[in-house]
């Protein structure tokens, strides 16, 4: 199957550092692959650059290509909103939207306009609540603010209003870092389920869950790729030195 | 989908161009202000100016300058600088090492918010009684004082903005070495805290000299200088109104001139204070 | 001068000038601020910024003197013919003043000078709201002015009305600048070209007189005292309000106690 993602002599710059050197790596489609590394290795910079993100902060350069479905997202001629759209993200802290918990998932079913009849979206609400693991939970209080769940519910509630706007990638930016273990269970649990209709990429800094996730693996160090490859290819038989020290927990 | 993006980016188009208009309209604003004041006040700004009081006749056009305004205001500014000083940086201090983030604490400084936000006519008004109670004639003495409580506000919460952004790190090492909270307040804070203070006090002081409505009935006015803080003085901006309200155009032409000594002195302590900043900011932990 | 009803042009006069400014002021600063906060590159804003500090610092007569020079003739030659002869069905139009001494020229001027102050305080209520709301917002295929209108501004208006609020106290205070361009005839204003004679206005005109007309002194301290207490009113519940919004403690929803510093 053809790559989902294919990341092409990717260097990146914050002001004058170089974040990301000489990037090339592809992402297998309907899979979990993960990004792991030590802390400042530039993984959560290669995860921002696959939705646009990093041109949100000041000062950031992106040279190279990112093809999505052999489409270059940083060609002149595309559309940010739209890659955005296909491209959704989990961010490390919950920030629901000042709204109901409705509200929160037809926010993004209303700005792309995907459903139009009232009918239609309360239907597409509490399937994506469903999906994310949710829906029992809330279903007498959908209209109740959003910041009155739990963090872990509140979690939850993003990932079902990322489902709604229909992606075709999920990148996760250390998903569940802060939530507690039962609330980090649920979603590891709903990413593993949902990766038959996505692909997902997620960044983590413990080495325990990317084992657990783990289709994929891309290992970085100091803004470069390492070692790339199936999952049990890299925990079991490393090709570089430096991936064994990363395994043996010596940095 | 193809209509929806096109309806989605001309709104963001639209709010884009409204920014621009708007933000244009406030640059073009200060510019246009400046502009004015340059150009009627340059061509009647002469060295008589700077350097000489009124003489008989000035305000039908003859001779003199505003040396009596320029001094008033510095004068008027000052003593209520310093007035002001005396009791906002014991203030300042007070509420941030004894009642950092006690209820007391915060109702005092709504307080002081609350009376920075008085304007200045009020202050005049309220000084003037209190002149009045104490049988004080408008003068020198009357404006420094309406002043003094005009700039306290501005000057203690200025202050006390700045003693906040104090790194925690700074007092809590200070402590550990075993420092009364006394010494804490003068010796370590103030130091950290010096080129903040500058500015708080600088930018008091511009306003003193700036305003015109408290020194309106409480410094009175005079073609002389004040030789005793009794006499009344004569302030800039009032300089500048009672010069234009003479109908002799050559008297007009100088409270432009006036008005733009004003500008430029206001505009040099705003300059000043950014460079002091600029170069303490060099001892300061950050 | 007597009671009550004596005040009434005058504070009406000072409610039509401040409304002037208010509303002139409000699209201005809301635009402007917005593109500061939320669009502008860093090397703008720094730049902005003192000119900014330089509006708000020059005193109130220099604002007067370009008032009388720029503001009033163009009132007067311009503006009043302009808006009078095409739009002069509506009574707020219509002028019988045939100077350019009127409420809207006051209006101007104090539009002028209070935003500054307004921008400021409604740049600091929305520079408090954490990056990742942002953030979720756009991850979601958003434009920011989406994220603005239907994220942030919910979050945030109740602070932006309150510095609009205070911008107002500070035009209502206002003495000298509105004093030269608003023509000081105490009448009841019908039209935004009429002239008119706000509180400070009268009570900085009048001062002089103070002490020889008997009675006189206890009308004019009572313009101040109500002056003061309009003043307070504004002052204290925006200064209430604003609280919530720029200590980063007060957010509408809780968090379970997990803090944000592990962003970025």
């Amino acid at each position: 199957m053809e790559p989902h993602i294919q990341i092409k002599n990717v260097n990146a710059y914050y002001k004058n550092t170089q974040a990301l050197k000489n990037i090339n790596i592809q992402i297998p489609r309907q899979q979990i692959t993960v990004i792991m590394g030590p802390s400042g290795c530039g993984k959560t910079t290669l995860l921002r650059s696959l939705n646009r993100f990093l041109e949100l902060d000041e000062g950031t350069q992106l040279q190279g290509k990112i093809l999505i479905d052999n489409q270059n997202i940083y060609d002149r001629s595309a559309e940010v909103i739209d890659i955005r759209k296909r491209v959704g993200l989990l961010a490390q802290s919950p920030y629901p939207l000042p709204m109901s918990i409705f509200e929160n998932i037809a926010y993004g079913i209303k700005i792309h306009n995907i459903k139009d009849s009232k009918k239609d979206i309360e239907k597409t609400v509490q399937h994506y609540l469903e999906l994310a693991g949710l829906w029992e939970e809330v279903r007498d209080r959908l209209h109740t603010p959003a910041g009155e769940l739990s963090v872990g519910q509140q979690q939850r509630l993003c990932l079902a209003r990322g489902l709604a706007i229909e992606p075709e990638i999920i990148l996760g930016d250390e998903p569940t870092s802060a939530l507690d273990p039962i609330s980090a269970q649920h979603i590891e649990k709903r990413l593993i389920e949902l990766k038959h209709l996505y692909t997902i990429v997620i960044v983590t800094h413990t080495l325990r869950q990317a084992k657990r996730l783990a289709d994929y693996v891309i290992f970085m160090y100091m803004g470069e790729v390492v070692e790339a490859g199936r999952a049990e290819d890299v925990f079991l038989h490393p090709k570089q030195e430096r991936t064994q020290a990363y395994l043996d927990g010596i940095f | 989908m193809e209509k929806k993006w096109h309806r989605r980016n001309i709104s963001e188009l639209i709010i884009k161009i409204l920014m621009a208009i708007s933000f244009a309209i406030v640059i073009c604003s200060l510019g246009m202000i400046v502009w004015t004041v340059l150009s009627k006040g340059l061509p009647a700004l002469t060295l008589d100016m700077i350097t000489k009081t009124p003489k008989g006749g000035y305000y039908l056009g003859k001779e003199g300058g505003i040396l009596n305004a320029i001094l008033g205001s510095l004068l008027l500014a000052s003593g209520g600088t310093i007035l002001a000083l005396l009791f906002s940086l014991p203030t300042a201090l007070f509420l941030e090492t004894y009642s950092k983030n006690t209820i007391w604490g915060s109702q005092v400084r709504l307080a002081l918010d609350v009376l920075w936000g008085i304007p200045s006519i009020v202050y005049g008004a309220f000084g003037f009684i209190i002149m009045l109670a104490i049988g004080l004639r408008a003068s020198l003495l009357g404006g420094i004082l309406t002043l003094a409580l005009l700039e306290l506000p501005i000057m203690t919460r200025a202050m006390d903005e700045v003693i906040r952004q104090t790194p925690r790190d700074l007092t809590r090492a200070a402590l550990a070495l075993g420092v009364t909270k006394a010494e804490l307040a003068f010796q370590i804070i103030v130091r950290q805290t010096i080129p903040g203070m500058v500015t708080a006090v600088l930018l008091a002081f511009g306003r003193g000299i700036g305003d015109a409505a408290s020194v309106l009935f409480t410094a009175g006015y005079t073609d002389r200088i004040p030789n005793s803080l009794l006499r009344p003085a004569a302030s800039l901006p009032l300089a500048v109104f009672f010069q234009l309200s003479v109908p002799f155009p050559e008297v007009q032409q100088r409270a432009y001139a006036s008005a733009l000594i004003l500008t430029f002195l206001v505009l040099f302590i705003s300059i000043i204070s950014r460079l002091i900043v600029w170069r303490m900011n060099k001892f300061t932990i950050k | 001068m007597q009671g009550l009803f004596g005040y009434w042009p005058f504070i009406l006069g000072t409610f039509w000038v401040t409304a002037v400014g208010v509303g002139l002021s409000i699209p201005i600063c809301f635009f402007t601020t917005v593109y500061l906060t939320e669009y502008a590159r860093q090397s703008i804003r720094m730049a902005v910024k003192p000119l900014l500090d330089i509006l708000a610092a020059i005193p109130s007569v220099v604002y007067g003197v370009w008032g009388m020079i720029a503001i009033v003739p163009w009132v007067e030659k311009s503006l009043a013919p302009f808006l009078s002869s095409n739009f002069g069905f509506l009574p707020i139009f219509t002028s019988s003043n045939p100077t350019g001494f009127s409420i809207i020229a006051g209006g101007i001027v104090l539009a002028v000078m209070i935003t500054p102050f307004i921008i400021a305080v409604s740049s600091e209520v929305l520079s408090n709201i954490p990056q990742g709301l942002r953030e979720a917002s756009l991850s979601l295929g958003s434009t920011r002015w989406e994220t603005i209108r239907f994220v942030l501004l919910p979050r945030v208006i109740p602070g932006l009305i309150a510095a609009i609020v205070l911008g107002a106290s500070r035009a209502v205070g206002e003495t000298m600048a509105v004093l030269m361009v608003v023509g000081n005839v105490p009448q009841i204003p019908k039209s935004i070209f009429d002239a008119a004679y706000p509180l400070p206005a009268l009570i900085a005109n009048n001062y002089g007189e103070m002490m020889s007309i008997p009675m006189y002194d206890a009308a004019l301290m009572g313009a101040a005292l109500i002056l003061l207490i309009i003043i307070l009113v504004f002052n204290i519940m925006s200064q209430l309000i604003l609280r919530r919004f720029t200590n980063g403690k007060a957010t509408p929803w809780k968090r379970n106690g997990i803090e944000e510093t592990f962003l970025n």
